[in-house]
């Protein structure tokens, strides 16, 4: 079973045989691989109908649920890691959100598409287009992703709530790091991954 | 992700007005359809089936503290059960169905068995990877020892003598019926309403003998509304002149109102506002002219009387009766200090929660508290919460995503016994 790169990071950072949720678990890819290779015992969510039936296909336990309405189902410290991969943009809440993974998972791992890369800044600075991507890949007026932020921006948010990063990978639009992500990761960077928890008080 | 509930109501939109009430004509009310035997049964229904009965004779201990001296299951089999006995699926049926679950008993047949839609070759429940079994429970009235059988020790029907059943107690019977068909361990146990509270006691009471456990438009406890409900049923039934205590097979009568009027209500809580709305509005009999008088005006109101009247022709009243109190008892948690994930603990299946939209009756909320307990204890749970209309009746319809859910479920579960 073979992953996409950026499943394939967040799989390497979850622990044998724990506990995970994955928030917008899609056909359940992910899941599927961590409790076959890892003996992760894990939930997926999703809300839409297609993904649900695709991922109960692949025998994933998954649970349809809107994030926007939060997640007070999951009781506090529930599960080791919360995961929302690639789905942070398009949530109406994304501080409540992160806030909620801290407090439902010990540790939450999340990843977004970089609005700061250059091809977007290019699309947008130089062209005067709103960016399309190949994570990013709808229009403006046909886009679920309604909350778009730079690696800064995230940075930023996680210091003014107190949230501690624990480990960060930049990966460039061949899903790749390279020493430029590196060097000038919000430039260089199309998908960002961060291993968060909250600051110990 | 984000555009679900768009997507929904466009595709509602998208159907015509009268494709909306063809959709539910074809199979949510069938009384003015009269849909009569078709000449030739469909090639997807598993056709013509004879119910059978096993009778045990050692007496069972219930939950209520007395016995019943012996007791008789009837029940109907779908499909052929595999070599290695794994392929087996029990089915749990609700309030007022029974062990039909599928096909027709003859060729006068008006009406095929209750889960049709859903339950045949190639369907969502496979008749041609599982056995499927459906026993109708004691303490009802279609074949199976209820109140309306002769008490041996009077050779008078039981009437309100007849002891108080469980939820329990109908899923010990159903474990001695699969000893009886040598089924060890069910592949999977599926139910709907009542029928999915008999499946989430099957997963506490007998863990190791299920492997799956598919709960749908259930509630692991009735709430005070739900009671209520059930209560003016009850009242309805026992104030009736002819309900003589429940003695009315002595007097060659039964309490006809009361029972029609019972089920009338329970129609009302069945359907969704939308649903009648739809079905129904505000339309007069033939587009008449107000009568104003007592007597039939509305649709709505013919409907009911037609679905009250002809209930009471295949049904027993105190079995109502016995049936909605098992319904208000059940509470698994309570002897868990009204913890469900205590109660569910000693489970070893992997459960399906299906609820849908618009049942008030059983509503998503209850669903959901199910599916908590079940993460709370750590067990395999998946939740689909579908779009529908048709409250709490939805269960019973083939509701596109509702089939998608359950074959992909129970595909699954075919793979892993190897059926």
């Amino acid at each position: 079973m073979t992953l996409r790169k950026d499943l394939a990071i967040i799989a390497d950072w979850i622990t044998p045989q724990s506990r995970i949720l994955d928030l917008g678990c899609g056909e359940g890819e992910l899941l599927a691989y961590l409790r076959a290779e890892k003996g992760v015992q894990g939930y997926g969510v999703e809300i839409e109908e297609a993904r649900v039936v695709a991922a109960i296909r692949r025998g994933i336990p998954v649970i349809q649920q809107d994030l926007d309405q939060g997640l007070r189902n999951f009781a506090d410290h529930s599960v080791d890691t919360v995961v929302l991969s690639l789905t942070l943009q398009a949530s109406t809440y994304p501080r409540e959100l992160l806030l909620e993974m801290l407090r439902v998972g010990r540790e939450v791992i999340v990843t977004f598409p970089n609005m700061g890369h250059w091809h977007a800044r290019w699309q947008l600075g130089v062209r005067g287009r709103m960016p399309m991507t190949d994570v990013l890949p709808h229009t403006w007026y046909d886009t679920p992703n309604i909350h778009l932020c730079t690696i800064r921006d995230f940075e930023s948010l996680c210091h003014d709530n107190g949230i501690a990063i624990h480990q960060r990978v930049v990966l460039n639009e061949r899903r790749r790091e390279t020493w430029r992500n590196r060097l000038l990761p919000n430039l260089f960077g199309e998908v960002a991954l961060y291993r968060c928890a909250l600051m110990a008080r | 992700m984000r555009h679900y509930k768009n997507r929904f109501a466009q595709a509602v939109a998208t159907l015509s007005c009268g494709q909306r009430l063809a959709r539910l004509d074809s199979f949510s009310f069938p009384y003015k359809t009269k849909c009569a035997m078709p000449a030739e049964i469909p090639a997807d229904s598993v056709g013509l089936v004879t119910p059978q009965t096993v009778t045990f004779s050692a007496p069972l201990e219930l939950e209520c503290g007395r016995a019943l001296p012996g007791y008789t299951l009837s029940y109907e089999t779908y499909g052929t059960l595999n070599a290695q006995r794994n392929n087996a699926i029990l089915l749990c049926h609700a309030l007022s169905g029974d062990h039909h679950a599928a096909g027709y008993h003859s060729m006068d047949d008006r009406k095929p068995g209750w889960w049709e839609h859903l339950l045949g070759p190639g369907k969502a429940m496979d008749t041609e990877r599982f056995f499927f079994v459906c026993a109708n429970f004691i303490g009802s009235c279609k074949g199976s020892t209820g109140p309306a059988s002769i008490n041996p020790e009077t050779g008078t029907p039981w009437g309100l003598d007849f002891p108080m059943v469980t939820v329990r107690d109908w899923v010990k019977t159903q474990a001695e019926l699969a000893e009886h068909l040598g089924i060890a361990q069910w592949a999977a146990v599926v139910g709907g309403s009542l029928g999915g509270m008999q499946v989430m006691q099957w997963t506490m009471d007998y863990p190791e003998r299920l492997r799956h456990a598919v709960v749908i438009a259930a509630a692991s406890k009735l709430t005070a509304q739900n009671i209520a409900f059930n209560e003016v049923c009850r009242q309805a039934i026992m104030t009736d002149p002819d309900f003589h205590g429940g003695r009315y097979y002595a007097h060659d009568t039964k309490p006809r109102r009361g029972l029609s009027l019972a089920r009338m209500i329970g129609h009302i809580t069945y359907l969704s506002d939308n649903a009648m709305r739809t079905k129904f509005g505000r339309d007069t009999r033939g587009g008449k002219a107000f009568s104003f008088g007592f007597d039939v005006d509305f649709e709505v109101e013919s409907y009911l009387r037609y679905q009250g009247s002809s209930f009471v022709e295949h049904f027993d009243a105190n079995s109502y009766l016995y049936i909605t109190k098992a319904l208000d008892y059940f509470d698994p948690a309570n002897a868990f200090g009204g913890n469900l994930a205590e109660a569910f603990a000693s489970t070893q299946a992997a459960f399906l929660v299906i609820s849908f939209s618009s049942d008030w009756r059983f509503s998503p909320e209850r669903s959901r508290e199910i599916v908590q307990a079940l993460y709370t204890c750590n067990r395999d749970v998946s939740y689909a919460e579908i779009e529908a209309e048709h409250g709490h009746d939805s269960f019973l319809m083939p509701i596109p995503q509702y089939v998608a859910v359950l074959r992909a479920y129970l595909g699954r579960v075919a793979e892993e016994v190897g059926a």
